[in-house]
C-alpha cells in the first residue's frame, strides 16, 4: 500500500475525516459521503414503512376492525407501500452500497457526475419532505398503486401531495441511474474490461437502465392523475371519456420493472457475497451477466400479467402469460449458478454469507410462487388475494432485504472502518429469517383460501393463520432492530477493520477501510478477471487478523 | 377461536376442480424444486466448508450445463402456461345459453338484477347445475367480483361490461368478496352467493312481490325516452332497426365490422358518435347522464331480446367489445 495522507490529529485521512461539520456533509460530492447521506434517510423511511406495517399486522390480529378505523387501515397499508418502494426499496442498494461502491470497483476517484449526484440526495429528500407532510396532513388511501378513478376522482386524501413527492423521489432515481450508466462507461480504470466487472456493477448497469427507461413513465401518469384530479382532464376517468385500464397499464409499464430496480441489485450483492465465502471464482461469469441483462429488458414486456382479471382481452393475456415465464429462465439461471459457485469451494459461514444463503432460498420460493402467478388459471383465483403479498414479499423483503444487510455486513468494514460483531450479526441473520418465513408463509395459505388483500377486517376462519403471521412480524421487527443497534455501536466499540478484512477479490479491497476522499491513493492498474480467488487464499481467522494502521 | 384450521378453499364449481388440480401440479413441481435446491445447497455447504490444507477448486462455469439447466425448466413452465392458458380460456368463454344476471357494482355494495326482474343486493341466488353469467358494470371504482369457492375474479370497471361465468355444483353459500382496493368500506364489500337446488330455485325466483323482466323494463324505457322513434320496427327509422342485431356483426360507416355486443349496445347508447352504423347519420344525442346503470341493463337486455330466442352470445370470450373481421 503506497503512503496514506496524514489528518492533523495523526490519523490517516479518510473521507469520513477528511472534513468536519454539516457543511461538509450538505454539500459534499464525494460519492461515499452521498450514499451515507442516503443510508440515513432510507433507514429512517424504512423504520416509518415497517411500523406502518406492524399496525397493519396488529390490527389482522382480529377478524374485526378493532384496532383503527377502516380509513386509517386504508391509509396505513397505502403509506407502507408508498414509503417502502418508492423511499427504501428502490433506492436502498443503488444509491447507498451502488454509489459507494461502483466507482471504487471500477477503479475511479468518484462518479461521472459527483454534483448530480448531490442533486439526486436533494431530490430524494425533497420528495421524502413531502411524504412526510402527506402523512402529517392525514396521509393517503389510494393504495401504493393509485389506480383509477378512485385516485383521480373519489379518495378524499392527500393524493396530490404524495404524487408530487414520488415525482421526485423519481427523478431522483432517473439521475443515479444516468450517472451509474455514464460512470461504468466512461470511469474504468486501465484494464477493468467489462468482462471484468465484478457483478456487483453488472447489476447495477442493469438496473440504471431500467431506471433511465422506466421511471420517466410513471413519472408522467402520476401527474396525469393529478391532472384528472385537479382539472378534470379525460384521461382515466370513464366519466370524463378517459379509460381506467389504461392507467394501469401505464403504472405496470414501470412498476413492474420497477421489481427488477429492486433485485437486480440484490442479485449483485448475492454474487459478491457468494464468491467471496466460497473462495471460488463464480460459476458461468458471462451467462451471470447477460442474466442481469436479460432480465431487465425481458422485464419490460411482462406488465400485463398485473392485468389478467382487470379486462384485458384473452389474447393479450395468453401473450403477457407466456413472456413472463421466459423472465423466469434467467432468473433460474441464477439460482443455479450460485449453487453451483459453493461447489467444490472452501465454504465458511460469517454474517454476509448466512444472509446469501437465505437470499437464494426466500428468491427461490418467491420465484417459485411467481410462475403459479404467471399461470393464467391460477391468476384469477389468487390475484389480489395473500398469496399475491407473501410472493412479492418473498422477492422484496425475502430477497432484496435480505441482500441489503448481507451487502451492509459485508462491506460494513470498508464503510465504516470498523468491524461489526460477528456473533451478534449471526444472531440477527437468524432470526430475520425465521420471522420472515412466519410472517410471509402462512400468508400463501391464507391468499389460496380466497382472503383478499387490503381488507381491514376479515371472516373469522382466516385468523388463525393472520395470528402466525403478526406472531413472525413481531419476530421480523426485532431481527431489524438488532443491525440497526450493533452497526451503531460498532461504529465506536468495534474492532478497527483491516483494508481487507474477507481477504476479498475486488479493487474495493485494495484500498484502506475507509477509504481515502478519492478512494485511491494511485490510480489503479487492472490485470485480473473478476473473482481470482485462485489468487487470495483463505480468510483470514479472527485471530489473525492484523489491526490497521 | 383455534377450533379448526381450515387450509383450503370450499369447492363449489366445475371451475375449481380444473383450478385445484394445476396448483397442486404447481404445488407439487415447485415442492420437488425447492426441496431439490436446498437439498444441494444443504450438501454443499456441509461438504465443502472449509477444511485446513484443502483449498478451493476454481471452475470457469459450463454452458452446458447452464443451457440444460434454463431448457428443462423452461420446458416445465410450458406445461404450466398451456395447462393455465387453457383453464383461463374456459374461464372467458361463457356457453351460449346462461343464464343472466345484471350486476351493478357501486361503494359499497353489490346490486344484482335476475332477467325475470328480480333484484338482489349484497347477496346471490343461482341454481346448482346452471351456467350462469354475470354482465357486470361499475357505477364509481373499480371493484372486482371475486367468489373462492368458484376460484373465479373479474374486476368490474365503470363504463363498461366486463362478464364472468359459472356453473355451481353444490349447494351451499359461499363469499362474495370485491378483491379490487375501492375505499373505505373495501372489506365491508362482502356478500354471499347462495347456491341452491334447482327446484328450490324455481321456488325463489317465483317467490315475493311479482317482479317485471327487465326486457319489459327496456321496452317501456325505450318508449319514453323516445328511442322507438328513430328506431323504427320498418326499415324507415332514422336509426337501424334493432330487431335481430343483438349477437351478430355490424358494419359501420368506417368500413370496420364489430359485433353487437353488451358493450357495443351500451357505448351506443352513451357515446352515438363512436360507432357509426354504415349509411346511417350521426344523428342521435348522447344519454349519458340521463340513465342510470340499471336502467342500461334494461335497455341492453330489451335489445338483446329483440334478437330472438338466439340471443346471449357475447362478442370474444371476455364479454369486450372487441372489432372481429367478418368471416
Amino acid at each position: 500500500m503506497a503512503t496514506a495522507v496524514v489528518t492533523d490529529s495523526g490519523e490517516r485521512e479518510n473521507y469520513l475525516n477528511a472534513g468536519h461539520g454539516p457543511k461538509s456533509w450538505l454539500l459534499t460530492v464525494d460519492h461515499k459521503r452521498i450514499a451515507l447521506l442516503f443510508l440515513i434517510s432510507i433507514t429512517f423511511f424504512f423504520f416509518i414503512g415497517g411500523f406502518f406495517a406492524l399496525l397493519i399486522r396488529l390490527e389482522l390480529l382480529t377478524p374485526a376492525g378493532d384496532l383503527v378505523q377502516s380509513d386509517t387501515y386504508n391509509k396505513l397499508f397505502t403509506m407502507h407501500g408508498q414509503v417502502m418502494v418508492f423511499f427504501f426499496l428502490i433506492p436502498a442498494v443503488p444509491a447507498v452500497l451502488g454509489n459507494f461502491l461502483i466507482p471504487i470497483m471500477i477503479g475511479a476517484k468518484d462518479l461521472a457526475f459527483p454534483r448530480i449526484n448531490l442533486l439526486s440526495w436533494y431530490l430524494f429528500i425533497i420528495g421524502g419532505l413531502l411524504m412526510i407532510y402527506t402523512i402529517l396532513n392525514g396521509g393517503v388511501d389510494t393504495g401504493w398503486t393509485f389506480y383509477t378513478p378512485f385516485s383521480s376522482e373519489w379518495s378524499k386524501t392527500n393524493v396530490i401531495s404524495a404524487i408530487v413527492g414520488i415525482f421526485f423521489a423519481g427523478f431522483s432515481s432517473i439521475l443515479t441511474g444516468l450517472n451509474f450508466i455514464v460512470t461504468i462507461h466512461r470511469m474504468r480504470a486501465p484494464g477493468m474490461t467489462w468482462n471484468r466487472l465484478p457483478l456487483f456493477v453488472w447489476a447495477h448497469y442493469a438496473t440504471s437502465i431500467i431506471q433511465v427507461l422506466g421511471t420517466p413513465v410513471i413519472a408522467i401518469t402520476l401527474v396525469l392523475v393529478a391532472l384528472e384530479r385537479l382539472l378534470h382532464l379525460g384521461v382515466f376517468n370513464p366519466s370524463l371519456g378517459g379509460d381506467p385500464l389504461l392507467f394501469q397499464h401505464l403504472f405496470w409499464f414501470y412498476s413492474h420493472p420497477a421489481v427488477y430496480i429492486m433485485i437486480l441489485p440484490g442479485m449483485g450483492i448475492v454474487s459478491e457475497i457468494v464468491c467471496c465465502f466460497s473462495r471460488k471464482r463464480i460459476f458461468g461469469y458471462k451467462a451471470m451477466a447477460m442474466a442481469l441483462l436479460g432480465i431487465a429488458v425481458v422485464g419490460f414486456l411482462v406488465w400485463a400479467h398485473h392485468m389478467f382479471v382487470a379486462g384485458i382481452s384473452v389474447y393479450a393475456a395468453l401473450i403477457f402469460s407466456l413472456l413472463s415465464y421466459l423472465v423466469a429462465v434467467p432468473s433460474a439461471i441464477k439460482v443455479f449458478n450460485w449453487t453451483a459457485t459453493i461447489y467444490k469451494g472452501s465454504v465458511t459461514y460469517q454474517t454476509p454469507m448466512l444472509y446469501a444463503f437465505g437470499f437464494v432460498g426466500l428468491f427461490t420460493i418467491g420465484g417459485l410462487t411467481g410462475l403459479f402467478l404467471a399461470s393464467l388459471g391460477v391468476d384469477v383465483h389468487v390475484h389480489d388475494t395473500y398469496f399475491i403479498i407473501a410472493h412479492f414479499h418473498y422477492i422484496m423483503v425475502g430477497g432484496m432485504v435480505m441482500a441489503y444487510l448481507g451487502g451492509m455486513h459485508f462491506w460494513w468494514p470498508k464503510i465504516s472502518g470498523r468491524m461489526y460483531p460477528e456473533g451478534w450479526g449471526k444472531l440477527a441473520a437468524l432470526i430475520v429469517f425465521i420471522g420472515f418465513n412466519l410472517t410471509f408463509f402462512p400468508q400463501f395459505i391464507l391468499g389460496y383460501m380466497g382472503m383478499p388483500r387490503r381488507y381491514h377486517s376479515y371472516p373469522p376462519e382466516f385468523q388463525i393463520l393472520n395470528v402466525l403471521s403478526t406472531a413472525g412480524a413481531t419476530i421480523l421487527a426485532v431481527g431489524y432492530l438488532l443491525p440497526m443497534v450493533y452497526f451503531m455501536w460498532s461504529m465506536r466499540y468495534g474492532k478497527p477493520a483491516p483494508p481487507n478484512p474477507w481477504n476479498a477479490a475486488g479493487l474495493e479491497w485494495q484500498t484502506h477501510s475507509p477509504p481515502p476522499t478519492f478512494n485511491f491513493d494511485e490510480e489503479p492498474v487492472v490485470t485480473w478477471e473478476a473473482y481470482n480467488y485462485d489468487e487470495m487464499g483463505e480468510i483470514p481467522e479472527k485471530e489473525e487478523v492484523p489491526v490497521a494502521h | 377461536m383455534f377450533g379448526h384450521l381450515p387450509l383450503w378453499p370450499e369447492n363449489a364449481s366445475t371451475n375449481a376442480g380444473n383450478v385445484d388440480a394445476l396448483y397442486i401440479f404447481l404445488l407439487l413441481v415447485s415442492g420437488i424444486m425447492t426441496a431439490l435446491i436446498f437439498a444441494v445447497l444443504t450438501a454443499f455447504a456441509i461438504r465443502f466448508r472449509k477444511r485446513r490444507g484443502q483449498r478451493a477448486v476454481q471452475i470457469e462455469g459450463s454452458t452446458h450445463l447452464e443451457i440444460t439447466w434454463s431448457i428443462i425448466p423452461f420446458c416445465v413452465m410450458l406445461v404450466f402456461f398451456v395447462w393455465g392458458a387453457v383453464i383461463f380460456f374456459r374461464e372467458r368463454t361463457p356457453p351460449q345459453d346462461a343464464t343472466e344476471v345484471y350486476t351493478v357494482a357501486k361503494q359499497w355494495m353489490w346490486k344484482f338484477e335476475h332477467k325475470g326482474g328480480q333484484r338482489e343486493i349484497n347477496e346471490l341466488h343461482v341454481p346448482v347445475g346452471r351456467d350462469v353469467k354475470m354482465i357486470m358494470t361499475s357505477q364509481d371504482v373499480i371493484h372486482s367480483f371475486f367468489v373462492p369457492a368458484f376460484r373465479l375474479k373479474q374486476d368490474v370497471v365503470p363504463g363498461r361490461y366486463t362478464t364472468l361465468w359459472f356453473r355451481a355444483t353444490k349447494a351451499g353459500t359461499y363469499h362474495l368478496f370485491c378483491s379490487q382496493y375501492c375505499g373505505t368500506q373495501h372489506s365491508g364489500m362482502i356478500g354471499w352467493i347462495t347456491v341452491m337446488e334447482p327446484r328450490d330455485y324455481e321456488a325463489w325466483m317465483s317467490g315475493g312481490a311479482s317482479n317485471q323482466p327487465l326486457a319489459v323494463t327496456g321496452e317501456k324505457l325505450f318508449t319514453e325516452l323516445g328511442c322507438v322513434t328513430c328506431h323504427r320496427s320498418d326499415t324507415q327509422g332514422r336509426g337501424p332497426n334493432l330487431a335481430g342485431v343483438f349477437g351478430k356483426p355490424v358494419l359501420l360507416e368506417d368500413g370496420r365490422t364489430v359485433t353487437a355486443d353488451e358493450n357495443y349496445v351500451r357505448e351506443s347508447i352513451l357515446e352515438p358518435g363512436a360507432k357509426i352504423v354504415q349509411s346511417f347519420k350521426p344523428v342521435m344525442p348522447t344519454f349519458q347522464g340521463q340513465v342510470s346503470d340499471e336502467q342500461l341493463n334494461a335497455l341492453v337486455d330489451y335489445v338483446k331480446s329483440l334478437a330472438g330466442p338466439q340471443s346471449g352470445r357475447p362478442a370474444n370470450a371476455n364479454g369486450m367489445a372487441v372489432a372481429t373481421p367478418q368471416p
